[in-house]
């Protein structure tokens, strides 16, 4: 099975910000933060006065991205918690939104999966919300056979932590679910997975 | 025509077999001796001697029955085989009134429809099914309209919507299929859900059937035949279930190859819906075993020419690398190097 | 092998409408239904007109789901190629005609949360069949309908009628009120999607001021059947028919093509589909691009033409026909 060179792999713009936007909404995650700091010092920052910034640190609390991103001074700036809190709270705000609304979505690829579907499910079309992917390119992954998801997948193969199967990270996506596609590696001679290489650090 | 159906498993103990009558209907993908992608499409007419599976729009055989009771079971097993995005309801309707009205027309003895304005009735005979209900209102069917239509029609049906000039997978059934998976396809548009298939993408295959699909006409259906190969007579080889049928390619012995291996062929037939401007495809799965090609001289001898000389993306991508060498060698016996007539019905 | 999928139709009755507007009822000869279509779909009708064959796009304008016949509704326009001056002069009820198969390049996105219609002037039916279809399925939807004077707007009474005046909002230019297309666009649902036909004006105004709104392109849409414009006559060099035939200064590329005897694809005759796109061999004289379907480096590398609506200045122009 071929691992390289499908088609369903995303490709993420970049944060560029819509000057024509008449609110824009960020859902951000760790150093989703730099993404939008560095955004606003290249286009000047004068959209944050109808900007509304949703933002989780996760693995980047050390960092205090969060402090540099209330200084923005954008007109809301909202702090989560945990990733389903911000995405529980993205849905009511997107469910109260009106047209002329951009959405803005940084930065890790499980992350970006999950806000996407929560808009998609709003009758955003996944075209016209702006992406942007740094740093980590560890993945989240749907077993294809037990469906469980595992975040922050970094080697292939791994080892399913729903269903104990070894699979091979495909470069197949899906918006829908918000991850790459898993498949037993060795089911044809079980026994004879290869070694896990880190290929998504 | 009255049809035998059989009573058959594509599981377990595998009584799958085809009558020497199915053998000549086959829809045999080698139009020459050799393959490689390309966008082969003709329009859906009924063409193809007496019998063949191009007879008729929507095709029912002697496997009917028992395609549609392991229908039944995968769904048991995963109903998440059967998905339809909730903006796709018109494009279920018009599946159905395809679908009814194709298998009534071509085979009244088996199945009849009757309409009374939106009132609809819908008999079927093989499966002992009788269903009045209201056209466009999905509170008068048991379930929803493309899983009741499509738990009564071989072939998996997977329905296309088309806007920003491209098409996108957002319902289907899909139980008999060639290693893809509707559940994580579903929502994909037309490069991403073909996206691991190799070398196509690059020769521009999906451009060009793209753009002449963006134009497929109300009336007009298409259809291409597309291929792979699977061991024992099994429809369900869904990438879900991978773990379970793989071992079977690590089972070809020489000894067995007659029985085991099985030209897979998928008649894809593709249909612009009238009510929601969708796309229906329908992939229809026929499988073949070795010992039952060869009988026919010309495939025997054409698709040895074609599995031998096959380019080696092709082998990896389909999953044949196990077992093509014993397969290859077996079928050379039925090449005696004559040379083949065009076209892909038998002499 | 091809399917012959042509209708052949009666007229079965011709109503007027509104100042310069009538509407045309089809019935088929052979006593079939017609095929049900989408909301926003358009036929071909071919026109034997004397020793002219005519053939123009129009909107279905009757219920989708109405299988007994098809409406059109025609204006007559000023500087008519020909097709609607035949239609309101010379067509009479019991005539016979031959209609395509629906095509529908004005579809309206199942997904929407809500459906907003503009339409200007005879730029109203496609949006009628649509209306017919949505309100069946039970879609959020409003029409917003420019006409010049109360008279020359067709429908509209109607209209308001069957769906109510919240829904059907009029705006007459004769009274000076012209669609609030900035307050329209300012306070709707996410998820609402945009359509706009009438003409070309029209659309690119409304469509420039909802991208300044913020509207994503994905959720703007549009309709404009483009007449082939006029021009000077030149010639076309048919490589593979290898012969050599005259365009008339009102006449297509696609339409000589036809007069002389040789099939070529096509669907919309507006330069919207892409189905006559033509690989260009050579050619003495310049491109004149007139479609929306070619990218702009497309239509600048000049290996490509549109022959429905596009023609060349010059002398003569080699195709891959």
């Amino acid at each position: 099975m071929l691992v390289a060179g499908i088609k369903s792999r995303p490709v993420y713009g970049g944060l560029s910000v819509d000057p024509n936007a008449r609110r824009h909404l960020f859902a951000l995650e760790g150093e989703g933060a730099l993404a939008l700091t560095e955004e606003a010092a290249r286009s000047g920052a004068d959209f944050l006065k109808n900007a509304d910034i949703l933002y989780v640190a996760s693995g980047s609390r050390a960092a205090d991205h969060d402090k540099a991103l209330t200084a923005l001074g954008a007109d809301t700036f909202w702090l989560s918690p945990t990733v389903p809190v911000l995405l529980n709270r993205l849905n009511v705000m997107l469910g109260q939104a009106k047209m002329g609304t951009r959405l803005y979505v940084a930065v890790t690829e499980g992350f970006i999966g999950q806000a996407m579907q929560v808009a998609l499910n709003h009758g955003i079309d996944h075209a016209s919300i702006r992406c942007e992917h740094r740093g980590s390119a560890a993945r989240r992954v749907q077993c294809v056979h037990c469906k469980g998801v595992t975040d922050n997948v970094t080697t292939s193969p791994y080892v399913c932590t729903h269903c104990g199967l070894s699979l091979l990270v495909r470069d197949h996506y899906s918006r829908r679910i918000g991850a790459f596609q898993g498949v037993n590696i060795d089911a044809e001679e079980p026994g004879t997975a290869p070694q896990p290489e880190e290929l998504f650090p | 025509m009255n049809i035998n159906f059989r009573n058959e498993t594509f599981r377990d103990d595998y009584t799958f077999r085809n009558s020497p009558e199915t053998i000549r209907r086959f829809p045999f993908p080698f139009h020459e001796d050799k393959y490689m992608y390309s966008v082969n499409m003709e329009p859906h007419v009924p063409a193809g001697p007496a019998g063949h599976a191009y007879n008729n729009p929507i095709d029912v055989d002697e496997h009917y029955v028992a395609e549609m009771r392991d229908r039944a079971l995968v769904l048991k097993e995963d109903p998440l085989r059967y998905q339809a995005l909730p903006h796709m309801m018109a494009a279920q309707w018009d599946t159905l009134e395809l679908l009814m009205e194709s298998q009534a027309a071509a085979y009244p003895e088996h199945f009849s429809l009757t309409k009374d304005g939106d009132r609809w009735h819908w008999v079927n005979r093989p499966l002992g099914i009788d269903q009045t209900f209201t056209f466009g209102d999905a509170s008068t069917l048991p379930m929803e309209p493309l899983e009741f239509i499509t738990r009564q029609a071989q072939g998996d049906f997977c329905i296309v919507d088309q806007r920003d000039g491209n098409l996108w997978m957002d319902a289907g059934m899909v139980t008999t299929q060639a290693d893809w998976s509707l559940d994580f396809d579903v929502g994909m548009n037309f490069f991403e859900w073909h996206g691991p298939v190799p070398l196509a993408h690059e020769i521009g295959v999906f451009e060009r059937a793209l753009k002449f699909l963006l134009n497929l006409q109300q009336g007009k259906p298409v259809r291409r035949l597309n291929w792979t190969m699977t061991i024992n007579p099994r429809l369900d080889t869904s990438p879900e279930n991978y773990h379970k049928w793989g071992p079977d390619r690590a089972t070809v012995t020489p000894e067995n190859v007659g029985d085991k291996v099985h030209l897979r062929c998928e008649l894809q037939s593709l249909w612009r819906l009238p009510r929601s401007n969708a796309i229906l495809f329908v992939i229809r799965c026929y499988l073949i075993k070795m010992e039952e090609l060869v009988t026919i001289p010309k495939w025997g001898r054409r698709f040895h020419r074609v599995l031998r000389d096959l380019p080696p993306e092709l082998i990896d991508y389909k999953g044949l690398t196990r077992y093509r060498p014993a397969t290859v060698e077996w079928l050379s016996k039925f090449d005696d190097g004559k040379p083949t007539t065009p076209g892909i019905y038998p002499d | 092998m091809t399917i012959n999928t042509e209708m052949k139709v009666r007229v079965a009755k011709i109503t007027p409408v509104a100042d310069k507007v009538k509407r045309f009822r089809f019935e088929r000869t052979d006593g079939q239904p017609m095929p049900v279509f989408s909301g926003g779909a358009h036929i071909i009708v071919s026109m034997r007109d004397g020793q002219v064959l005519r053939r123009n796009p129009y909107s279905l304008m009757s219920a989708p789901g109405d299988t007994s016949g098809y409406e059109i509704s025609v204006l007559r326009v000023e500087n008519s190629r020909g097709g609607s001056a035949f239609l309101h002069e010379k067509l009479k009820e019991g005539d016979t005609l031959v209609l395509s198969q629906p095509v529908n390049l004005f579809p309206f996105d199942h997904r929407g949360k809500k459906h907003i219609m503009m339409a200007g002037g005879i730029g109203i039916t496609p949006f009628m069949a649509m209306m017919e279809q949505m309100e069946l399925e039970g879609r959020a939807f409003e029409l917003h309908y420019a006409v010049r004077t109360r008279s020359h707007g067709a429908y509209w009474k109607e209209l308001q009628q069957r769906y109510g005046a919240h829904r059907i909002k009029i705006y007459c230019d004769a009274e000076k009120l012209f669609i609030p297309v900035d307050a329209i666009l300012e306070n709707q649902p996410l998820g609402t999607h945009l359509y706009v036909c009438g003409p070309a004006g029209m659309i690119s105004g409304v469509l420039g001021k909802a991208r300044t709104h913020g509207w994503p392109k994905e959720n703007l849409h549009s309709e404009e059947f483009l007449a082939p414009p006029p021009g000077k006559a030149f010639q076309v060099k048919l490589a593979r028919a290898n012969r050599t035939i005259d365009v008339a200064s009102h006449q297509s590329i696609l339409e000589a093509v036809e007069a002389a005897g040789i099939d070529a694809p096509y669907l919309c005759r507006g330069g919207a589909c892409g189905q006559c796109e033509t690989a260009v061999v050579s050619c003495d004289g310049e491109l004149e691009h007139n479609d929306h379907f070619l990218e702009p480096d497309e239509k600048a590398s000049g290996k490509k033409i549109m022959i429905c609506v596009s023609r060349i200045k010059g002398n003569a122009v080699t195709l891959d026909l």
